[in-house]
């Protein structure tokens, strides 16, 4: 996918200007948050946050053995007849998954849901090998029926209304137009069907890798990724190496935290382990399968003040519950994760010089690390990068020197004192009667959609003065 | 004998300049709860904007300079839960590994709190000295509630109050979009931000919407002033609490 979070600000603002998106936006609202919140409150508060701390320690116990337990699932898969692979970028990877299409002869690769292969720009590749990519992810498909990214992880077309996805349908699928819901789907389905059955490749992602069994598992709603994994010849599963957790008792534990955090579900309708390719006497099952392990910029958080991002288990709170996010929509961001995860992701994936307005992003809020099923500090680990990027000299010398002269007065109480009464004076002359400032000089971007409501004119310094003169006379 | 607390005022910058009137009414509160208030003289900015901007050396030593500013008090009380959280959660990870500035930022952090917090929490107010009537919502700033888990504090405060009458907006907890630096380098969507949350204002029917944050304050007023909206109060709690007839 084509970097764009240089250009977030210009995006955000055109994503505020468009009014289409904002009343989608709108309906989105705290969807999801607030039936996280009931699932929670379902769940009982206290084992929750019981549950939370654990799998915060579930993640870091794998991400500090990192390699061993990447070595231990790549034994156990290869001893059960899955074949892995190893890829240090989106290059290797996609090169892993061409060279399985060649060896097998493979036409047709049915997807469901992989952000990596977002990363990755798969689904470009293979059709310019000759591979007709087909999303089956009702989301994803609509996507790709549009020609655009995702704007969600979890909900990947939530930027998309009604109409929109009837006009897509209408044009797409030589129908009657249809605005009902159930007609769209299930038109989706007749759509998909054929492509399931002529398939000869299926491509999914990974939400956890076993260690202790080498087994792929995967959670879905919508039952595709069952079809993509059992139906066609060949399965890839395509998986960033932060994945793997230890033992089936960690997924146990973790697939507890996941659909509740993500969509306020209990479980996902789909929950499949997948463990080797279709056996002697086995029903179903794919006759190859494959694990595609990409770093892709991971090992660059390991041993660093980034660390605990790895823990990231992709559930998409952190964006539902962000109010930038539900203010300007997952294409602002830029690249393949909008919201507080992207925000700290993509600077460390694509350069923090290349990403400069995403760890600024934020209002530091905190409603995405209260709500984070792994405990990440999401503010903090942004604050982190914005030091990163004042050590790197990467903000505009009008900012640091704002700063700096800030904190030189602020050094200096009576200069302070001086400077600021005057400022304060002049400023309250400005708010007139109304007390309301409509333009501020040298303001980069305050009243531009706001006033600024005038000070009172003195400092506390002064005020207090007099009130302890007057506490003294009324003592006295 | 009951001991008098003596407690020192984090007047913070915003109220110094903005809205002195609140640390005025911070005083009173403190007074009334029983406590001997001092207000270091020479104090001004507790550093945040560095810190939030990732300029960990100005923030360093505007820390350095309060911790020496407010060592002697016995608490430390700031009408902000921002500048109160900057002190209790963020000092300490300014001087890692710095054996003796660590030891004193953490020994001032277990001393200090948000206004709210202390009144009902440590000084165990009894009644509070204002008058006000009238219908309020209350907007939980980010860092109050996240930080220091300040929610009922203040509004149990408020229900002291006969004439008060709370009416809650929806998504109260939900960030208004100030965020410091946030709001000048991202105008648009702090603006934006502020918009909507002006939206629950305004829906709660309530006459004022009242808060704990100098930041959010002003940008909900200027937000509604711009919105032409010259009629809802926006009152920080403390001006509500000591408020005269």
């Amino acid at each position: 996918m084509q970097l764009a979070s240089i250009q977030f600000k210009r995006r955000a603002v055109e994503a505020l200007a468009d009014e289409r998106l904002q009343s989608t936006m709108k309906r989105f609202g705290s969807g999801f948050a607030d039936k996280r919140s009931a699932a929670r409150a379902a769940f009982g508060v206290v084992a929750f946050e019981e549950l939370r701390t654990a799998s915060a320690s579930i993640r870091d116990r794998a991400i500090e053995n990192l390699d061993g337990w990447l070595l231990r699932f790549e034994a156990e898969a290869t001893r059960r007849g899955t074949t892995v692979l190893w890829a240090e970028d989106a290059d290797e990877a996609c090169r892993h998954v061409l060279e399985i299409c060649s060896r097998h002869g493979l036409r047709k690769a049915i997807k469901s849901k992989s952000m990596l292969s977002e990363e990755a720009g798969l689904n470009e590749v293979l059709a310019a090998a000759g591979v007709q990519p087909v999303e089956t992810d009702l989301g994803e498909y609509i996507l790709q029926l549009a020609d655009e990214p995702p704007s969600h992880i979890i909900a990947p077309a939530i930027h998309k209304d009604l109409a929109q996805v009837s006009d897509l349908f209408e044009k797409h699928h030589a129908k009657p137009r249809t605005d009902d819901i159930t007609r769209l789907t299930h038109e989706a389905r007749d759509m998909l069907r054929p492509h399931f059955l002529s398939a000869d490749l299926g491509i999914s992602g990974a939400n956890f890798l076993v260690a202790e069994t080498g087994s792929v598992a995967i959670v879905t709603n919508e039952g595709n990724g069952r079809m993509v994994t059992t139906l066609p010849r060949v399965h890839v599963a395509i998986t960033g190496i932060e994945k793997v957790i230890p033992t089936l008792e960690d997924l146990s534990t973790l697939n507890r935290i996941l659909p509740r955090s993500a969509t306020g579900q209990d479980i996902e309708n789909y929950f499949s382990i997948l463990t080797g390719p279709k056996r002697a006497g086995d029903a179903d099952g794919p006759e190859h399968m494959y694990v595609v392990l990409v770093n892709n910029g991971r090992t660059r958080f390991i041993g660093g003040d980034l660390q605990e991002m790895l823990r990231c288990i992709r559930c998409g709170a952190c964006m539902n519950h962000c109010p930038v996010f539900q203010t300007v929509g997952g294409h602002a961001y830029g690249w393949v994760y909008p919201g507080p995860m992207g925000s700290v992701l993509t600077p460390v994936y694509k350069g923090l010089e290349n990403a400069l307005d995403l760890p600024q992003a934020a209002t530091l809020c905190g409603a995405c690390e209260v709500a984070c099923p792994v405990k990440i500090p999401l503010p903090g680990l942004l604050r982190t990068l914005r030091e990163q990027q004042v050590e790197r000299n990467l903000r505009p010398w009008t900012e640091r020197a704002a700063l700096r002269i800030w904190a030189a007065l602020a050094l200096r109480p009576r200069l302070y004192a001086l400077a600021t009464g005057v400022a304060v004076r002049v400023l309250h002359w400005m708010g007139g009667k109304r007390g309301s400032i409509a333009r501020l000089p040298f303001d980069p971007g305050w009243t531009q959609g706001r006033d600024f409501p005038a000070p009172q004119g003195r400092t506390f310094r002064t005020l207090y003065a007099e009130y302890q003169r007057a506490s003294h006379w009324r003592r006295a | 004998m009951i001991r008098t607390m003596r407690v020192g005022l984090l007047v913070t910058c915003l109220v110094d300049l903005v809205r002195p009137r609140i640390g005025i009414a911070a005083v009173k509160l403190l007074e009334e709860a029983g406590c001997e208030v001092v207000v270091p003289e020479s104090q001004t900015c507790c550093g945040q904007p560095g810190w939030n901007s990732g300029d960990r050396r100005s923030a360093r030593a505007l820390a350095q300079k309060l911790i020496e500013e407010f060592e002697p008090c016995e608490y430390v009380v700031a009408p902000s839960g921002s500048c109160a959280g900057m002190v209790k959660l963020h000092f300490a990870e300014l001087f890692p590994g710095e054996g003796a500035w660590l030891e004193r930022a953490e020994r001032l952090a277990q001393k200090t709190y948000e206004l709210t917090d202390f009144l009902v929490n440590v000084a165990g107010i009894a009644r509070v000295p204002g008058e006000y009537s009238g219908s309020v919502t209350y907007h939980d700033s980010c860092s109050g509630l996240r930080e220091l888990g300040v929610k009922r504090q203040p509004r149990a405060l408020l229900a002291k109050m006969a004439g008060v009458q709370l009416k809650e907006m929806k998504d109260a907890e939900t960030c208004c979009g100030f965020g410091g630096t946030f709001s000048v380098k991202f105008g648009e969507i702090s603006a934006a931000m502020a918009q909507a949350k002006c939206e629950r204002v305004r829906e709660s029917g309530a006459g004022a919407v009242v808060l704990g944050d100098l930041g959010c304050m002003l940008n909900i007023e200027g937000k509604l002033r711009r919105m032409g909206d010259d009629q809802t109060l926006v009152l920080h709690v403390a001006e509500v609490l000591t408020w005269e007839r």
